[in-house]
């Protein structure tokens, strides 16, 4: 931790607040009717994201999930184009055609969010093969959720990383539960990481609400996999603030006592984390704070000005060659 | 009858057979505390309790496996899929174990199973969560798949499917949960499977619709009677096994016929339809049968391209008008 410099303290930090800023006008926009509601935001966990991504290279490979923002952000994507995606616009990600479980950026290495639970992790372990192939020491890290290690495939992809010694990073953000599912009751482990040595991989377990741990333990197995080390599995111990997605709480339904959202709160690294700075007297957060909105906004105006993807280019890009006529209907 | 909502339709469905059989459990993602992501299991777990609704760790191939080996010692599980897009993930379980035990047993084991939940175009939720999942099942031998449209459908083609004693496919949709109708309130009400229904009686054209497109449909109907065009609308219901008689006796009427699938057309289920229309009623007909299907392409994000991959009301006016006026 001595080695990290001031540059990369305050990066931590404009990285969580980026995230934690850009869900809140999510949510907002949602409310305003413009995006549609069934985004998942990652207000609460942004220590992980940013932990993990800046314990990696621009060439390093993540795979993302449904509750995508914050990877994406923390990887170095570009908050105008996830906003006009967002919104449906054609200068968004994907041209419109994909919103807010399926942005990529191939050229960051981001392989994706995904609306499928698990279904990311597999392709991780592609990206991490094709780097070895290829003699580069490239990393792949695989987001996930607690849910999501219930999931068949997942419990695939350790396995296939763990016997072709793969350079994985396996980032486990249990943040408690699946929707409404308490992993307490979906599996009787304390510990998701003790699932890792069955495998035949380290599992080490970390305080996702400290974006030092995070960074910390992530830059430790990502080095080990770089190095030809194999897959290691890292659980970051977490919480989501909000409901499960932005339309939750019309939904009136409750499944964790304020209590325990209380608990969380205290711990909320977006409170945490700048009184640290602060007093190291690293920077005056307020000066990223100011930067990161007016980033923000022009993300926003960027999203609304941008026009609608053209109904013409609807049917483009479907298959990689194109042949006349193609794909219309009755081929 | 009393009237409500095609959510509550199903879920009384649900709550009369757990009623009637102790056999019947509910399982799934979600299913008990949080009552369905889509409020159809409602009220069952305080009713029924935890051993007959299961709320599982997401795992569709696990627990449609876990479903047909209880089906195999005789209970009769519901499964909810939270959405029929992650069927695909128990794809396996569906297609190569309950879909062919009874066959490949020798008829030793049947597997009365039920696997239901939304599917077909949603809203905004993108190609992975919005697209015509029966296509994958119809095609099966083995399986049965329904597409009730209505609440009193939905109440009656559930009851009948947990009645079955085969593997049913019961897809429901995100965009009719809140569509109200006139239910029967007889706890044994059911609807047959495999029995087509006449909407709407016409004597020009028939117009075979399923889901929101049947609704779609009666829209186009209502504007073409004002200009004096008399549409039949027939709703098949029951996908596989398919009621072939009614359609094609519609059609012997009619002499003319528009197929409409929300879905991509290509092997679509309006091929198929338009194909046993003309082996069976090739001679009835006045001129060739006009499919409206889906765009070839994966549903679209963007609200604008969305409203375009399905068929609107002018695509689907336009080729009846073309099949009138031939
Ligand atoms: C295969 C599959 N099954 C079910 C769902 C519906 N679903 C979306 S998110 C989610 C919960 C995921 O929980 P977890 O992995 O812990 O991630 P979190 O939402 O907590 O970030 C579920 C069940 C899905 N998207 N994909
Ligand atoms: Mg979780």
């Amino acid at each position: 931790m001595g080695e990290l410099t001031q540059d990369q303290f305050v990066g931590f930090y404009r990285t969580m607040r980026t995230i934690r800023r850009f869900e809140q006008r999510v949510v907002e926009l949602v409310n305003r009717n413009d995006i549609p509601g069934a985004a998942h935001e990652y207000v609460g966990e942004e220590a992980v994201a940013t932990g993990v991504c800046h314990a990696l290279r621009p060439d390093d490979v993540i795979t993302s999930t449904h509750r995508g923002h914050g990877h994406i952000l923390a990887k170095g994507g570009d908050p105008r184009r996830m906003m006009a995606e967002l919104m449906g616009k054609s200068t968004g990600y994907n041209r419109g055609r994909g919103g807010s479980m399926h942005i990529a950026d191939l050229e960051l290495g981001i392989f994706g969010a995904n609306g499928i639970v698990g279904a990311g992790a597999p392709i991780a372990c592609g990206a991490a093969m094709a780097a070895k192939l290829k003699g580069r020491d490239g990393v792949a890290v695989s987001f996930f959720g607690d849910g999501a290690t219930n999931q068949g495939v997942l419990l695939e992809a350790l396995n296939l990383a763990a016997i072709w010694k793969l350079p994985v990073v396996f980032v486990c953000e249990n943040n408690g539960y699946a929707i409404s599912a308490s992993i307490r009751e979906m599996s009787p482990l304390q510990r998701l990481a003790d699932r890792a040595p069955a495998f035949g991989m380290p599992g080490d377990s970390v305080d996702g609400m400290d974006v030092l741990a995070v960074h910390e333990g992530a830059s430790r197995v990502v080095a080990r996999a770089r190095a030809g080390g194999g897959p290691s599995f890292l659980e970051c111990l977490t919480y989501r603030f909000v409901g499960h997605f932005t339309a939750e709480k019309a939904l009136g339904i409750k499944y964790r006592s304020d209590e325990e959202i209380e608990e969380w709160r205290q711990r909320d690294p977006l409170v945490t984390y700048p009184a640290w700075l602060r007093e190291r007297g690293i920077c005056d957060p307020a000066r990223v704070d100011a930067e990161v909105e007016a980033v923000l906004e022009e993300a926003v105006a960027f999203a609304r000005q941008s026009p609608l993807p053209a109904p013409e280019e609807a049917l483009d890009g479907m298959y990689a060659t194109t042949y006349p006529g193609l794909p219309a209907r009755g081929w | 009858m009393a009237v409500m909502t095609y959510r509550e339709a199903l879920n009384l469905a649900l709550r009369e057979e757990m009623r009637r059989d102790p056999r019947v459990f509910v399982m799934g993602e979600e299913v008990g505390l949080y009552e369905g992501a889509y409020r159809v299991t409602q009220g069952l777990l305080k009713e029924f309790g935890e051993k007959r609704v299961v709320d599982t760790p997401i795992c569709e191939s696990g627990f449609t496996g876990v479903g047909v080996g209880a089906a195999m010692l005789g209970l009769r599980p519901v499964l909810e899929m939270m959405t029929f897009n992650f069927a695909i993930l128990a794809l396996d379980q569906i297609v190569n174990t309950a879909a062919k035990m009874l066959y490949m047993s020798g008829g030793q084991y049947n597997i009365p199973l039920v696997v239901r939940g939304p599917g077909g175009p949603a809203a905004q939720l993108a190609a992975q969560h919005s697209q015509s999942m029966e296509t994958y099942f119809y095609h099966v031998p083995g399986l049965k798949v329904v597409r009730p449209s209505t609440p009193a459908d939905a109440k009656g083609l559930l009851k009948s499917a947990i009645r079955d004693e085969n593997p049913v496919i019961f897809i429901e949709s995100e965009t009719l949960y809140a569509v109200k109708g006139e239910v029967p309130d007889d706890p044994d009400f059911t609807i047959p499977l495999g029995q087509a229904i006449v909407r709407r009686e016409g004597t020009d054209v028939t117009v075979v619709a399923y889901m929101g497109m049947m609704y779609r449909a009666m829209e186009v109907a209502e504007e073409l009677a004002r200009e004096g065009m008399s549409v039949e609308i027939v709703d098949p219901r029951t996908l596989r096994p398919m009621d072939t008689q009614t359609i094609v006796s519609s059609v012997r009427k009619t002499h003319r016929a528009v197929v409409i699938e929300a879905g991509a057309g290509f092997a679509g289920m309006g091929s198929e339809i338009l194909s046993f229309i003309t082996e069976q009623a090739f001679d009835d007909l006045d001129a060739p049968v006009e499919r409206v299907t889906g765009e070839n392409a994966p549903m679209p994000y963007a609200r604008n391209l969305e409203l375009l991959k399905t068929p609107s009301k002018a695509k689907i006016a336009a080729a009846i008008r073309k099949v009138c006026n031939a």
